[in-house]
């Protein structure tokens, strides 16, 4: 049987309901809310300031992610708090996504903190974390060369989709999750991972398709930025 | 980070407070918001000026304790997230989230809110235990009311899970109707000494200038059920009547919005 009607009616190419916010968090720099369907993220950005002296870069500043989920934020019994393999993981990438449009050259021995919390998650956090901390870091006036948009695409049962569902992701049948980081400017990516298997035939449509997609996310981003610092 | 401590104890022998309001006067507008997480059980998002926690309860059918076989149980952990405040640092939680989370545990438990009796489902054998975690989005000062005040309104929020009787497995996509039973409505205020004035809903900076603080809780019915004092400066019995009268009026009209909410 091929996936021919997504389970929540959505076209291939459509994205979950988006909501976007800047300046959600005043004791921050910068901060964001976001929200993709029931995938809801916060976002704060602390820097540049002192990095600590173990880390500190005397040619550059450091661009550090923290991931969190909140322990009621799972289809599921609690998450215990803490140190998990999984969060750590996540920070990296996500650092390695945002690390190409941040400038931090001018600011030696700092360190800019990007903390991400998820209150109630549904597939997709690390992108939505994506392009939160993309606004964030812009509402913080960290230089930057460009904003980047992110989105998972993945094959389930034969068809290519994307922003794929906890229900997706968990289709029983072949289900590849391929979550991508575009820069807006050059369409470059910045962060591919995938769980699953998938050709490559189909991996390429997936990652045109999340090209294609993100300029969506984008836009969002922009409005809401502009209507933080936009004087009427 | 730069705290305007001596101008708060100056302004304070004067009457005054660093944002103009009275001793007695609340930061506002104070706003509720529930169901602010889709996958808890309960949850809430209270804002007090710019202090904004988020509260969310998490159930799970456990055995209950070998001293209690007939009781479910609560547990109440707070997170200071480094999202929340350029105080606060990654990692697990210090003294002051322990304070926060141990005051609001007994305000709950010490007032019977919860009938835990009611929890059991096979004694000895099968019990709901509910988790409450509280984590801060940004602290400006007073977490210890806001906590209160968020994770109660989460608890009344609070629906049951559908679960299998025999095996204990939760269906957590599931839900019912069935309420938590929660017998009393405990609130706390936490009133602050800075130097010889009291007043309530410390800023930041209120609350690094205070000589003593007292944490009360009170249910419906005004009856306590916790007290915390904190600081290094004591309090005499005639201070702490004045505290505990202010804190009961504050905590009424607390109750007010809560119930409009």
């Amino acid at each position: 049987m091929a996936y021919n009607k997504r389970l929540d009616g959505r076209k291939t190419k459509e994205l979950r309901e988006m909501e976007a916010r800047s300046g959600v968090i005043p004791n921050a720099d910068g901060s964001a809310y976001f929200r993709v369907g029931n995938t809801v993220v916060y976002v704060a950005v602390y820097g540049p300031r002192p990095a600590p002296r173990f880390l500190a870069n005397p040619t550059k500043g450091i661009l550090r992610f923290h991931y969190n989920m909140m322990p009621f934020s799972g289809y599921g019994s609690r998450i215990r708090p803490g140190h998990k393999r999984r969060s750590q993981e996540i920070g990296k990438v996500m650092t390695g996504a945002l690390e190409p449009v941040v400038d931090l050259s001018k600011y030696p021995n700092t360190i800019v903190d990007v903390f991400v919390e998820l209150p109630q998650t549904d597939a997709g956090t690390r992108c939505a974390a994506i392009s939160a901390s993309s606004i964030a870091l812009a509402d913080a006036g960290i230089p930057m060369t460009d904003m980047v948009a992110s989105v998972a695409v993945g094959q389930v049962d034969g068809t290519v989709v994307a922003d794929l569902t906890y229900n997706e992701e968990a289709y029983d049948a072949i289900v590849s999750d391929i979550p991508v980081a575009v820069i807006h400017g050059s369409k470059e990516i910045s962060l591919l991972q995938m769980d699953g298997e998938i050709k490559k035939e189909d991996l390429i449509t997936a990652l045109d398709m999340a090209v294609e997609v993100t300029e969506e996310i984008h836009c969002l981003q922009v409005e809401a930025l502009t209507k933080r610092f936009m004087v009427q | 980070m730069i705290r305007n401590i001596q101008t708060v104890k100056d302004l304070a022998k004067q009457g005054k407070r660093l944002d103009s309001r009275s001793f007695s006067e609340y930061r506002s507008p104070v706003t509720i918001e529930t169901s602010v997480s889709q996958t808890a059980e309960g949850s809430a998002k209270v804002q007090i000026g710019d202090t904004i926690v988020m509260a969310g309860v998490k159930l799970s059918l456990e055995k209950p304790y070998n001293d209690t076989p007939n009781e479910g149980g609560i547990m109440i952990n707070v997170e200071l997230l480094p999202l929340s405040s350029p105080d606060y640092d990654p990692g697990p939680p210090g003294i002051k989230a322990v304070e926060l989370a141990r005051v609001t545990d007994r305000s709950i438990r010490e007032a019977k809110a919860i009938d835990f009796k009611k929890l059991c489902i096979r004694k000895g054998e099968l019990a709901w235990f509910i988790s409450v975690d509280i984590l801060t989005i940004n602290d400006a000062g007073n977490l210890f009311d806001a906590i209160c005040l968020a994770s109660l309104v989460a608890l009344n929020e609070t629906r049951l899970r559908p679960f299998d009787e025999a095996t204990g497995v939760v269906d957590y996509k599931g839900t019912t109707d069935t309420k938590l039973p929660i017998l009393k409505q405990p609130l706390s205020v936490t009133v602050y000494k800075i130097n010889g004035a009291l007043m309530v809903d410390p800023s930041r900076d209120e609350e690094e200038a205070f000589d003593s603080r007292l944490t009360v809780a009170a249910d419906e019915d005004g009856i306590i059920s916790a007290l915390q004092k904190g600081g290094s400066a004591p309090l005499s019995v005639n201070e702490v009547s004045e505290m505990v009268d202010l804190a009961l009026t504050k905590i009424g009209e607390l109750r007010v919005i809560m119930e409009k909410k």
